[in-house]
């Protein structure tokens, strides 16, 4: 018994590794008013489906409200207004993707979350100078993949509002 | 007391438990000097504390082993094994000393004489080790390791029986109190707090489910979490007195630095608040103080003079009420300077005149807490920084509390503020608006009425031009909607409740559309991308689980502009008696409709005449409408928007006002009657043009404001022959006038034709400005006044004093030829009824003539 568990630690250690170190690389990918977009996994904490979402009068349009997260309270921002796209349909389904930003937790409000995935480095290129100022100042940058482009967000600036 | 004892009785638990394991150590290595001064440190520390407090026999005991280990210290003795026992043996002794201080609060008896003369004998050079050496110093060793049981055996039960009150006992010399990090404490804190609301999302989970066989354990998992949440809140609070130590000390600094005799004297100090909050308060508490001293106290001479003792006292108050802790400032100085801070206030643009003229004293006194606000003469070194009163209010709000203030002049300052226990936890209420859920904290709310047409009885929302207000026990409350104010889709108004809320001096409704219950709810601060709305304190989670907003009252107020500290609660507490005997509360009013809200009414005494004019008589003069009116032109202007001439075959009724023999037309929708009513006029609500709206004949009534419509008709119509030229100062007047409805007729009125006035609402405060020194060219007084009366008042002012000789005008609706008479008996240069604006001018215009620099 203690020989095989030595061995299979020693069996995911490489990989954890690997992944610790390649961090930066790997994205989660989601869909907002269909445009592909990526997040950094590193900041994600938590996907969730469909969840009561408090209402914050006052707030900007895009804070779409809060909601409670195994007690603690989350900002749900939704994306798409966000990134000035149209709102959804009503009644249309959406997921979250928590991120944690300076301590505190925010709700990406997406239609559709993809899948964990690397970036390769080479599939990176510089933004075209014709992309809104917006969706550039939230950005890092575009991923081309084979079948389509991937806007790589900046958590950090997609939830610098206020 | 008690509290340095219970410090000294853990800090000598500490000490002894250290002594124990380093005598022990010196014994095996005599020469080790860093053990030997620990040693000697400790044993000085216990003699330099008991004598502090006064406790002879262990200051004897430790003075005595401190000798000898002093001895050791400087290597005049060598170390023995003998001596050390003899250490001990007093070590042991202060044990048992501490034990019987811990149990009954005082040294027990006893005689320490012989082990005093040992450590003396052993100081001085003799070696007790011959005597008991062996046998005791071997008995020794095993003493520390067992220091609790080895505690004197009556010792601990008489602890048991009378538990000393700071914390309790287990054994004689365990330690009561044991220190434990901040930190531990809060994270303890937090985590009570989310045990909270899981027990709540429990509890409201069982409702919904009937889950029985759940039930006791989870009512008794309820108890448990109450029991611990108070417990832990416990550990967090702390006497308000540790944030008061260090005041005596700046109390005697300052005034020995300002050359003033100050007592201060602090009651409850025992008072317990959560430490969080106790921080919070520190700061704004100290330049409360330092303020009654340099500003509030007058120096001995000043006070002398006043009649009052050269020592002037600030008192310091803690109590608890409710769930708050209420502290008071008080001192019993000059009071405030009302007519200066009316200065300031006008000076720094926070408010114009007219407004100022309709502000009680109580709404003018809270100038001082605007940012900036500082009327110190002189910036010292104290304070009158100009950054002071805003900051600590600012401080108190943050904490969800309030701050208060009365002042007499003469007679002294209070602040009083108000402070909830503890910022974790706060009970609110869960209510609706617009669709949405929000927990309003109890703290602000006053009471709940229920609103609405369905039942007989209720009161309703009614409407001011667009402001609502509701009639409550016959004053009129200003109202906001939450609703509206978050803008979320209003519900329907007939039905629904009014938080009645309490902010600062201010108090206001907030509609509501439901109301459910009041939970537990534990504040936690929103993400800072919500920051900026100043309308929430915080957020939290429901026992439901959902996510809802904490309502900040502070930031309600101020959104509905009913929080700037312009608190018209004025008489509320004053003197609500004083205003109800008032003798001519009962006026005849003239009551008419003019644009959209309620009706309007002005004191038929005012109005020369009621006119009919047929349209085709009204004529324009530039943009002025304008008739023909006995021989002159009278223009018309409307106290309504968007008002137009009648056309030809139209009649516009007009009230006529009459000065200095011009007339002006009030053109007005239509004349509805006139009635005689006592009324009270409430300033909050008042727009240009209006004093004030009020409740006549049953319905919420606008007070029109005859100066400001008579200016509109006209740029010179109230600049008199005797109005003052070429920047003359301007004569100087007080108006005593009890009734608040007068005050803001007539100070208006003159302050409009280039008097410099002051309004007080009592002959008795009237005397008091008087004897303040305050200098006017000429007083107006009522007659029928509570407490003095105007007939009392004359006699006291021309019996003597700065103002004998001042012309003195009553102004009362009595003016038969006897009451004349009788005012002129006392004193009074001349007798005016009341309405008649142009006979008062023309009064004082003759008295000021006569006598061009009176007082």
């Amino acid at each position: 018994m203690p020989a095989a568990s030595v061995a299979a630690a020693s069996a995911v250690m490489p990989a954890a590794l690997s992944a610790a170190l390649r961090e930066e690389a790997v994205f989660l990918t989601l869909v907002v008013a269909g445009q592909w977009c990526a997040v950094a996994v590193h900041a994600v904490r938590d996907v969730l489906g469909a969840h009561s979402i408090t209402r914050i009068p006052l707030a900007r349009e895009e804070v779409a409200g809060s909601l409670n997260l195994r007690g603690r309270i989350v900002t749900a921002l939704d994306l798409r207004l966000r990134l000035g796209l149209p709102p959804r349909e009503p009644g249309a389904q959406t997921m979250s993707v928590v991120v944690e930003q300076g301590g505190e937790l925010y709700a990406l409000l997406v239609d559709q979350v993809g899948e964990v995935m690397p970036l390769p480095p080479e599939g990176f290129a510089p933004h075209p100078p014709t992309l809104d100022p917006l969706w550039r100042e939230v950005s890092h940058g575009v991923h081309r993949q084979e079948d389509r482009l991937v806007i790589v967000l900046d958590v950090g600036r997609v939830l610098a509002i206020g | 007391m008690d509290d340095l004892l219970a410090d000294f009785l853990t800090e000598t638990h500490e000490g002894l438990l250290a002594l124990d394991s380093a005598l022990v150590r010196l014994e095996r290595t005599p020469d080790d000097q860093p053990t030997l001064s620990e040693v000697f440190r400790l044993v000085h520390t216990i003699k330099g504390t008991c004598g502090f407090l006064g406790l002879a026999r262990l200051e004897a005991v430790a003075h005595a082993a401190e000798n000898v280990l002093g001895r050791y210290r400087d290597g005049t003795l060598p170390v023995t094994a003998g001596g050390i026992t003899l250490i001990l043996r007093a070590l042991d002794r202060v044990k048992e000393i501490v034990a019987g201080l811990e149990a009954g609060g005082a040294e027990p008896p006893g005689d320490d004489a012989a082990l005093i003369a040992a450590l003396d004998a052993a100081a001085a050079g003799e070696d007790p080790g011959v005597v008991a050496g062996g046998g005791v110093a071997a008995a020794a060793p095993p003493a520390p390791a067992e220091t609790a049981p080895a505690a004197p055996p009556p010792a601990a039960p008489s602890s048991a029986e009378s538990p000393p009150e700071p914390g309790p006992a287990a054994t004689g010399n365990a330690p009561q109190t044991i220190r434990v990090s901040v930190d531990v404490l809060e994270d303890l804190m937090t985590l009570v707090s989310e045990l909270v609301l899981t027990r709540n999302q429990l509890l409201q989970l069982a409702r919904a489910h009937q889950a029985d066989a759940f039930a006791v354990p989870l009512q008794r998992l309820s108890h448990i979490t109450s029991d611990l949440q108070e417990g832990v809140m416990k550990t967090r609070m702390q006497p308000i007195g540790n944030a008061w130590a260090k005041l005596p000390r700046l109390v005697r600094d300052l005034a020995h630095e300002l050359g003033k005799k100050i007592e201060l004297e602090m009651q409850g100090a025992q008072t317990e608040l959560d430490r969080q909050v106790l921080e919070l308060i520190r700061d704004p508490l100290t330049h409360m103080v330092r303020n009654s001293a340099d500003h509030g106290l007058e120096p001995p001479a000043e006070r002398r003079a006043a009649g009052k003792p050269e020592t002037g006292r600030i008192l310091l108050n803690a109590y608890h009420e409710g769930g708050h802790i209420i502290i008071e400032i008080g001192d019993d100085g000059r009071g405030l300077p009302v007519e200066r801070i009316r200065a300031k206030a006008l000076a720094n643009g926070l408010a114009t005149e007219s407004e100022l003229a309709q502000m009680s004293e109580r709404e003018i006194l809270r100038f001082i807490f605007a940012p900036g606000f500082s009327t110190a003469q002189q910036v010292t070194a104290v304070s009158g920084r100009g950054v002071g009163m805003d900051v600590v209010k600012t401080n108190i709000e943050k904490i969800g509390g309030t701050v208060e203030l009365a002042s007499r002049q003469g007679r002294g300052t209070t602040f009083t503020i108000k402070i909830p226990l503890t910022l974790a936890i706060a009970s609110a209420l869960i209510v609706e608006a617009g669709g949405e859920r929000f927990a309003l904290p109890q703290i602000g709310v006053v009471e709940l009425v229920r609103v609405g047409s369905g039942q007989e009885g209720a009161p309703r929302i009614e409407r001011i031009k667009d402001a609502p207000v509701l009639r409550l026990r016959e004053r009129l409350l200003p109202l906001v909607s939450l609703a509206g104010l978050l803008r979320l889709p209003a519900a329907r108004e007939e039905e629904g409740f009014v938080a009645v809320m309490q902010v600062g001096g201010q108090v206001f409704g907030i509609i509501l559309d439901r109301v459910f219950d009041t939970e537990e709810i534990v504040v936690k601060p929103v993400a800072p991308i919500l920051r900026h709305i100043t309308m929430f304190s915080g957020n939290t989670i429901l026992g439901d689980g959902s996510v809802i907003m904490i309502l900040d009252p502070n930031g309600i107020a101020r959104a509905a502009g009913v929080g700037l500290d312009t608190a018209e609660e004025e008489g509320r507490r004053g003197a609500p008696a004083a205003r109800g005997v008032s003798s001519e509360a009962s006026t005849s009013l003239l009551l008419f409709r003019a644009g959209p809200g309620g009706p309007k009414a002005v004191p038929l005494g005012l109005v020369a005449r009621l006119e009919v004019i047929p349209g085709e008589r009204i004529e324009m003069s530039g943009t002025t409408p304008v008739v023909q009116y006995r021989g002159g032109l009278m223009p018309l202007v409307a106290p309504m928007p968007g008002w137009v001439p009648p056309g030809a075959g139209e009649r516009q009724p007009v009230l006529v006002f009459t000065e200095n023999g011009r007339a002006m037309g009030l053109a007005v929708e239509e004349i509805l009657d006139v009635i005689e009513e006592r009324f009270v006029i409430e300033p909050g609500t008042a727009r240009p043009g209006f004093i004030g709206s009020a409740v006549i004949a049953g319905r919420v009534t606008e007070v029109v404001d005859t100066a400001h419509w008579l200016a509109q008709a006209g740029e010179d119509w109230f600049r008199p022959a005797a109005a003052a030229p070429g920047g003359a100062p301007r004569p100087r007047l007080l108006l005593v006038e009890d009734s608040a409805f007068f005050r803001h007729l007539v100070v208006p009125a003159l302050a409009a034709a280039g008097y410099d006035v002051t309004a007080v609402e009592s002959a008795t405060e009237a005397l008091r400005l008087r004897d303040d020194g305050a200098p006017f060219d000429a007083v107006i007084s009522d007659i029928e006044m509570p407490e003095m009366d105007g007939i009392a008042f004359a006699r006291a002012i021309r019996a003597g004093g700065p103002w004998a000789e001042a012309p003195l005008i009553a102004l009362s609706s009595r003016a038969a030829p006897a009451d004349v008479a009788r005012g002129r008996d006392a004193g009074f240069t001349d007798y005016v009824a009341k309405y008649d604006r142009e006979g008062l001018l023309q009064s004082l215009r003759e008295c000021l003539a006569v006598t061009p620099a009176a007082a």
